[in-house]
């Protein structure tokens, strides 16, 4: 058995649910946070700081029989943008595919302008994607542009 | 936390050419409108120059909601609006109204459209507009929103413009004073975008023109040179020379204030050499920025300017509701 076989099993095989995978370790744990794990009734698998070959450690989560909506994860692009998703049904993976940022996020970041009428009124708050490269988001009612180091998420 | 250059004009394009004026037909921001909605509001207004006075709102009530104090804006817009034979309802304090008990926007505005035809709003939070404009049953025209947007004043402009010049198209325009926190000189640059302009921005360090609306006009081939110092070489290459007021307030060092306050006034000796065609265009209040020795230079134009902001409001209302004007 190999090295890369014997990790996995370390973090233990699954029969049906989502694996995230390459998450740069600094941004496991905001991952975590931003899917609301800690919530979860399932069991949850997380490993950190594991070897990557592509960049050098990464974090892993592994979340048993949980399918989350397409929307749900896309919203880990805001943070880290090229992590990868797997889907597992009876030990194989049925689809694997990077998360991409949607054109519009809706009710998931806070403006960070305090005269903004999202931080105001009770109300969503609504931000255009206007890079998706460079994660640079614009308020869809004051206009203001907040890149990925200022991005607050609610 | 910058503020993003919005250019709907491409998605415009992108839409053959299709007209895709807003929600609800409100208008909150200037590049709601494409080339062919300013041209033809432009000549709304001419029309409305010949004659103010037309029934067109017969039978329409208008409210004019100012959660903040705006004194010329709002008299400006209740003018257009009693010009047009329409009736007005409205309030010019927040202080006397359900806001400051504690009532959301949301609730206000849907109270309010209950009883008027067209909200002409301005509000102290920015975005309020918009928000307003996404579940408003009767359209909204922004009269400001925070430091946000003034589409309004952007349209008297160019109509200024339009009328002093016969034309919008290959313009110099220079822009002087507060370049930076000065909604009135963003908005006018991006609604020239569509003719062609070149821009002479001159403005201390503390208040030049910000990068996004440089690499706005980067990316767009729009020629632009920046001064620190107004001087006369830059005023005799000028066909529009729109004047703002620098505040003391926008300062974080005051000694700085204190050093370039007046470093940025016009007076009438520096016109000497300058172009036939040149005006002087300010939003007002004027401070000191404009000395009172160049109101009597025929050059001089910021009072007019301010007139013909009835004919442009007159213009935008009649849009918005759908009414033609000849």
């Amino acid at each position: 058995m190999n090295k890369i076989k014997k990790e996995e099993l370390a973090v233990a095989a699954l029969k049906n649910g989502t694996v995230i995978d390459h998450i740069p370790t600094e941004l496991l744990f905001k991952v975590v946070d931003l899917l609301g794990i800690k919530n979860l009734k399932n069991s949850v698998t997380i490993g950190f700081n594991l070897d990557s070959k592509k960049c050098g450690k990464k974090g892993i989560i592994k979340i048993a029989d949980v399918f989350f909506h397409e929307d749900t994860l896309n919203r880990i692009a805001l943070v880290a943008p090229n992590v990868k998703i797997n889907i597992i049904r009876d030990y194989e993976v049925v689809d694997k595919h990077t998360v991409s940022l949607p054109d519009d996020i809706y009710g998931m970041v806070k403006c960070s302008n305090p005269k903004c009428i999202t931080n105001n009124e009770p109300m969503k708050t609504h931000f255009h994607v206007i890079n998706k490269e460079n994660i640079i988001l614009k308020c869809h009612y004051c206009e203001r542009a907040v890149g990925k180091d200022n991005i607050i998420l609610k | 936390m910058s503020k993003h250059i919005d250019l709907k004009v491409e998605q415009k394009k992108q839409n053959n050419g299709k007209t895709l004026i807003m929600n609800n037909a409100s208008l909150v921001s200037i590049s709601d409108f494409s080339k062919e909605d300013i041209l033809s509001l432009l000549e709304d207004a001419r029309c409305f120059e010949e004659n103010p006075n037309r029934d067109l709102l017969a039978g329409k009530v208008v409210a004019t909601l100012f959660f903040e104090p705006s004194t010329r804006t709002r008299l400006s817009f209740e003018t257009a609006v009693n010009r047009l034979g329409g009736r007005i309802i409205g309030f010019s304090d927040a202080n006397t109204t359900s806001s400051s008990k504690g009532e959301t926007l949301h609730d206000t505005i849907m109270m309010v459209s209950n009883y008027a035809d067209l909200i002409i709003m301005r509000h102290h939070l920015e975005g309020a507009a918009r928000y307003a404009s996404e579940f408003s049953p009767v359209p909204i025209i922004n009269a400001g929103d925070g430091a946000n947007q003034h589409p309004s004043q952007t349209m008297l402009d160019l109509y200024s413009i339009y009328k002093t010049q016969g034309k919008l198209d290959d313009l110099t325009i220079t822009m002087v004073g507060d370049l930076k926190y000065g909604r009135t000189v963003h908005s006018l640059l991006m609604a020239m975008y569509y003719f062609h302009p070149k821009f002479n921005f001159v403005a201390c360090d503390e208040l030049r023109m910000p990068d996004e609306y440089k690499a706005f006009c980067d990316k767009h081939g729009i020629e632009y040179h920046e001064y620190h110092e107004f001087s006369e070489d830059v005023i005799n290459s000028t066909d529009i020379l729109y004047m703002t007021r620098v505040q003391r307030e926008r300062f974080t060092d005051i000694m700085e204030y204190e050093r370039v306050k007046n470093l940025y006034t016009l007076k009438n000796s520096m016109l000497c050499g300058s172009k036939e065609n040149l005006r002087v265009l300010h939003p007002l209040p004027r401070v000191n920025e404009i000395s009172y020795d160049v109101d009597n230079n025929p050059k001089a134009y910021y009072f007019q300017q301010a007139r013909n902001g009835l004919y442009a409001r007159q213009a935008i209302i009649c849009k918005v509701l759908g009414i033609k004007v000849k």
